[in-house]
């Protein structure tokens, strides 16, 4: 047994009758990560299916438009899917593919994770289903055409509040009795231990690239490393090219909403204290009575209460930094971004994006920023023509 | 001997498994689930396991599901439920009390605080259904410190190595749950379950209690011929969620509990 814990935060608060499950999952991976006919079909896939590896883009319109730092993009957008998700999901899916599952379940909010898994359902012959909260299902249904087409079953949960976390929790409990021909893809890096180490890994070539490309196009390490932050797996990716530098900053931004203040946001390091929600002892959004509180951001795929628990820990000690963007100023980032660079990014990343926007100034054009381009923007689009209306911009 | 111990060897003497009644405090209010324990108890409920709601229960089912999001919004709070639970193990001092939760209920409370508190109202143990043996130690600490049984569940998928593991560092009573899934009602492959039992009694020094879904009198009188102890939770909530008054359905739950009672008696 590996360590479970960072610090005090991780672990596995699962019901007793999902120990084995987590078990069987973590002998399964610790001998596939040694297997190096795995890593093959890993890295194919990533190279042939998904498109890897994604190029790191200089933004110089923009950068120059700042007067500050030099912002470049590593752009998971290009991604098959759109997105970062599919790095995950490909290696979960070879993974349940090799301890004989035969049918892959998610939990999904804003859609992207559970079109992923619907993609690698579909490219390795397995069955799928995907629970979505029955509010996210009414206000995302492009994505559920696009999970039904690829010939998943969306579950809708109308349970709690009808999102993410009650989608989450469904999947649990589908996973509780079905383990024996069932996996379980999660799609962040929070869940019981070894899901945070295991999406962390899978993400982790987000970050070993972008060293290399960095080191290839400017010579140097980049002086910060800026990504958004929910249940935080794109982050996590990123970051874990970076972890043995200090010299590197690293920023996750997380999800103001209306501020923090309003109390109507997502952020749950820098708004919320700790506790343990869906397997993990982490930073959660809840009551003083300790129950789990609803989240708002304009950006579906940040609104989730928790945080993945590798996080919580890089924050108390300082090895991360974690700010928050609200609604407007991701918005006018992605505005920024598609009218300097021709990028329409997700709304998530134009969190990311829009710190690296507010700071740019008090820096030099010879300081770089590295942000996360997590993913594209055209799914975001009726979201945000809804949002100015509200503004009346 | 402790309150358990007594209450499982009374139990024995009588020839008949103990009867654990689970109530989703708070529901539909804090004064009707007051209620709804009272006469739990008074048809014979030997020990009550208090559920204190959480906005998120994955390892619970529909019916105990909505009863808590049903308490959770008519404003139970564990602060509240405390003190409810503090007049209860007044009145019936001979009686059980577990307080059942998830862990961020607990957590959010204190562990140590809570662990003071319960044997101070009365209480003799706490469950917490997210807390296996691998992350006990936090709460387990608090609880022998403070005399409190920390209730540790087994269930079909625990391989028995495990099962020994639990069973050897369980205190109170070792909760087996009856199938892989959530908590409810359902139809139960009686045979397979009494074998497990046996196999699980085999190999404890601890009374074993069964429970998830037991619905009727006949569920509960088979698995009493083997179990120490039997656990009914949604299926006395579903009668408690019924149409037609609450004291009509009070009414209800107490000849269904009754019935249970006379049902855990052991064939000679």
């Amino acid at each position: 047994m590996m360590n479970t814990h960072y610090g005090i935060y991780g672990g596995q608060y699962v019901a007793e009758t999902l120990m084995p499950a987590l078990t069987e999952l973590e002998q399964a991976y610790l001998e596939a990560k040694r297997d190096p006919e795995f890593h093959k079909e890993y890295q194919t896939l990533l190279k042939n299916y998904v498109g890897r590896e994604s190029p790191l883009y200089f933004a110089k319109r923009l950068s120059q438009s700042l007067g500050g730092a030099s912002i470049y993009l590593k752009r998971e957008d290009l991604n098959h899917t759109g997105a970062h998700k599919i790095n995950n999901t490909i290696g979960q899916a070879l993974l349940a593919k090799h301890m004989g599952k035969t049918r892959l379940i998610a939990e999904t909010g804003a859609g992207m994770h559970g079109v992923a898994t619907a993609t690698v359902a579909a490219l390795l012959g397995m069955e799928c289903e995907v629970f979505m909260g029955s509010l996210d299902v009414q206000r995302q249904a492009v994505n559920v055409e696009r999970m039904q087409t690829l010939g998943a079953k969306v579950n809708p949960v109308s349970e709690g509040s009808a999102t993410l976390k009650d989608a989450m929790n469904e999947a649990l409990r589908d996973w509780t009795a079905r383990f024996k021909d069932t996996f379980y893809l999660i799609g962040t890096v929070a869940g019981p231990y070894p899901y945070p180490m295991l999406v962390r890994d899978f993400q982790s070539v987000i970050g070993e690239e972008a060293r290399q490309q960095c080191l290839d196009q400017t010579g140097r390490l980049p002086d910060q490393v800026i990504a958004c932050v929910g249940g935080g797996s794109n982050a996590m990716g990123i970051f874990a090219g970076f972890c043995d530098y200090p010299e590197v900053r690293l920023v996750g931004v997380e999800a103001g909403g209306k501020g923090l203040d309003s109390g109507e946001h997502a952020a749950s390091i820098c708004g919320g204290k700790v506790g343990i929600l869906h397997g993990c002892k982490t930073y959660l959004l809840q009551n003083a009575d300790g129950q789990i509180t609803d989240t708002y951001s304009v950006s579906a795929g940040l609104d989730y209460p928790g945080v993945g628990p590798e996080h919580s820990f890089m924050a108390d000690s300082g090895e991360a930094h974690y700010v928050t963007v609200n609604d407007d100023d991701a918005i006018a980032a992605f505005d920024l971004l598609a009218r300097y660079e021709g990028i329409i990014p997700a709304l998530e990343s134009a969190h990311a994006l829009a710190y690296a926007i507010r700071i740019a100034a008090d820096f030099p054009a010879t300081t770089t920023f590295l942000v996360n381009l997590s993913g594209r923007g055209d799914k975001d689009m009726d979201t945000v023509r809804k949002f100015k209306q509200e503004q009346g911009a | 001997m402790n309150k358990l111990q007594k209450i499982f060897t009374r139990c024995c003497q009588e020839n008949r498994a103990a009867l654990i009644i689970f109530c989703s405090c708070g529901y539909p209010d804090m004064e009707s689930s007051e209620q709804a324990i009272e006469t739990a108890i008074n048809a014979g409920a030997d020990i009550i396991e208090l559920g204190v709601p959480f906005s998120d229960p994955m390892a619970d089912g529909s019916i105990i599901r909505k009863a808590s999001e049903v308490a959770i919004r008519n404003g139970a709070t564990l602060p509240k439920i405390l003190d409810m639970a503090e007049r209860l193990s007044k009145r019936h001092p001979e009686t059980g009390f577990i307080l059942f939760s998830y862990m961020n209920i607990l957590y959010n409370y204190g562990l140590e605080k809570i662990c003071r508190k319960l044997p101070e109202i009365g209480l003799d143990g706490i469950l917490a259904v997210d807390l296996p043996l691998e992350e006990k130690e936090e709460l387990a600490k608090p609880c022998q410190e403070n005399g409190l049984h920390l209730i540790a569940l087994v269930s079909p998928a625990t391989p028995l190595e495990r099962a020994r593991k639990i069973m050897s560092e369980a205190s109170g009573f070792v909760y087996s749950i009856n199938v892989c899934g959530v908590t409810g009602v359902r139809d139960l492959q009686q045979q397979e379950i009494v074998e497990h039992l046996a196999v699980l009694k085999a190999h404890s020094t601890v009374p074993i209690a069964a429970g998830f879904g037991i619905n009727d009198a006949q569920a509960a009188q088979r698995l009493s011929q083997i179990a120490d102890g039997v656990i009914v939770g949604s299926a006395f909530i579903k009668i408690l969620s019924g149409k037609g008054e609450f004291s009509q359905r009070l009414e209800a739950a107490r000849e269904f509990i009754a019935d249970l009672a006379k049902n855990v008696r052991r064939q000679p």
